[in-house]
């Protein structure tokens, strides 16, 4: 049994470069079980180029990255990461494809070759579609709904397969800015009340603050590193020391 | 028909031959459509037809054997046609409609070289381009029912491969799916059921059968396997109605399947719209 302090993620000294300077530098960082972290920096800081290397994508030129324990090179449960990813919705809206479809497909690594939906998955998928709220779109066809909705349901897709860790790379990007608080509402409840470690990626700091348990910057080096309660009691002077001249820009519009 | 099919061998083999294909030509179909491919079929066929001239001109100027059946030579063409595209996409990967027309080209090119020592046009080739009802063999059909089997067990077991991998190819590979091992399978049985086709609707109507039940059925399908099912339902119309014209009114089938197809998928937008409004 997992107990409440296993850590999910971990990653130590890494640094990564694409040619000749270093994008991420130096990265300690821990993900416990059962925490909600939110990865914020600037745009060009590094978050995507950390995501793929924890997605086993790139390869750091130093450090290591241990999830759920295991070196990242020897790891092979895959199916326990769910990952959302920026483009999720940029996908043919004129798919002939039902939210149930779409959520069902997220089984597809887990089940494996000539293997088929039983019907405990089959309730998997439908609860995973009611715990993002998209029930009562169950059977409309995915290019029908709304971008937020269409987050929501690749979400369903990700959770679907009972991940212990979601990473959610700027989720929110094309979902309606009256929505991104139900939006983030909705990520609390997974988090709270079906456990899963929420890592969500994101160039917002305004809204997201108040709902992670935890807050990492990064700006190449990781600037900060702890519990969302001691993120929120920085002043600005020292936020903008990590943010740079960026700060300023960040709370606008997409 | 009724009593003539039973009275008829060779109007037996074109009904059932023609049932088979109104199943597995909109079936992958289906796939083809949602990514967005559906030129694939098109340069296949013209392959295909390469094959056909070549074992024609084999059986004229030189020996004719089992293996340059033209049926069976249509077949290896396609299906070597259908490596090259895969290799030319690979190799042009931010060009990948480029690799269709290529072969399509090629395709053609080869057909008029081996048309044209082999002194020409004659019915035979006329009744491959177009279809006939009375040139479907026995063996022929039992070719194609062999080619259904292999298709529809095929797409069952790789159902939720294929589906995500239309869906969201990037997911698809993220989540550790083979994806060049699947898409090569399915384009193989594209290749397979082209062939199978040409004997009814004609080498240059094949894609049709592939690409309008699925666009008429995608207007008002919901989700992906009501997809599959109204198109395999347009198809089979298509071609049951198709042939039965074709007989009476003495016409060629593959024009009249295709026509058919096309005056469903009309009716399905008007309804559309109508319903709409």
């Amino acid at each position: 049994m997992m107990n409440e302090q296993e850590i999910v993620l971990k990653i130590e000294n890494l640094s990564f470069r694409y040619e000749k300077e270093n994008v991420l530098e130096d990265i300690n960082l821990s993900v416990p079980k059962g925490s909600f972290l939110g990865l914020v920096g600037p745009n060009g800081s590094g978050k995507s180029t950390l995501l793929k290397c924890i997605l086993g994508l790139l390869k750091p030129q130093t450090g290591t990255i241990y999830l759920f324990g295991t070196p990242i090179s020897e790891f092979k449960d895959w199916h326990r990461i769910g990952f959302v990813s920026q483009k999720a919705n940029s996908f043919n809206t004129g798919f002939p494809a039902t939210v149930y479809e779409v959520v069902a497909s997220g089984l597809t690594s887990k089940l494996g070759m000539f293997r088929f939906l039983s019907k405990k998955h089959r309730q998997a998928v439908i609860d995973a579609i009611e715990a993002v709220g998209m029930k009562p779109f169950i059977n409309r066809n995915i290019g029908e709904l709304s971008g937020g909705q269409q987050q929501r349901v690749f979400i369903a897709r990700a959770i679907v397969s009972h991940p212990d860790l979601l990473i959610l790379d700027e989720p929110t990007v094309g979902v309606d800015v009256h929505h991104v608080q139900n939006f983030y509402n909705m990520l609390d409840e997974l988090n709270r009340h079906l456990g899963i470690t929420l890592l969500l990626v994101t160039h917002d700091i305004g809204t997201i603050t108040e709902k992670v348990t935890h807050v990492a910057c990064l700006n190449k080096h990781l600037h900060f590193h702890g519990k969302a309660q001691e993120f929120a009691q920085l002043d600005s002077k020292e936020l903008s020391q990590f943010y740079g001249h960026h700060l300023h820009v960040l709370s606008h519009d997409h | 028909m009724v009593e003539a099919i039973f009275q008829y061998e060779f109007l037996q083999n074109a009904f059932f031959t023609g049932v088979l294909i109104g199943i597995v030509a909109p079936l992958l179909g289906v796939f083809i459509v949602v990514r967005r491919l559906s030129l694939i079929a098109d340069a296949l066929s013209h392959v295909t037809l390469a094959g056909i001239a070549a074992s024609l001109l084999l059986e004229k100027k030189f020996i004719s054997s089992f293996l340059f059946n033209p049926f069976y030579m249509g077949m290896a063409f396609s299906v070597a046609g259908s490596l090259f595209i895969e290799k030319l996409r690979s190799v042009y990967k931010h060009y990948q409609e480029l690799a269709i027309p290529i072969i399509l080209s090629s395709g053609i090119g080869l057909s008029v070289i081996f048309i044209s020592m082999a002194d020409g046009f004659n019915t035979d080739l006329f009744s491959y381009l177009f279809g006939s009802v009375s040139a479907v063999s026995r063996s022929d059909l039992w070719t194609v029912l062999f080619i259904t089997l292999g298709v529809i067990v095929t797409i069952f077991l790789l159902y939720k491969e294929l589906f995500l991998l239309s869906f969201d190819e990037e997911h698809a590979v993220a989540s550790g799916i083979k994806a060049k091992t699947v898409h090569f399978i399915f384009i193989i049985l594209v290749a397979l059921v082209i062939a199978a086709s040409m004997r009814i609707v004609g080498i240059l109507l094949v894609s049709s059968l592939m690409t309008l039940p699925v666009a008429a059925s995608i207007r008002i399908a919901r989700g992906f396997k009501q997809t599959i099912v109204f198109s395999i339902l347009f198809g089979e119309l298509s071609v049951i109605l198709g042939l039965i014209f074709a007989y009476y009114l003495d016409l060629a089938p593959g024009g009249t399947i295709v026509m058919l197809a096309v005056l469903i998928l009309l009716l399905v937008i008007i309804w559309k719209k109508w319903r709409r409004s």
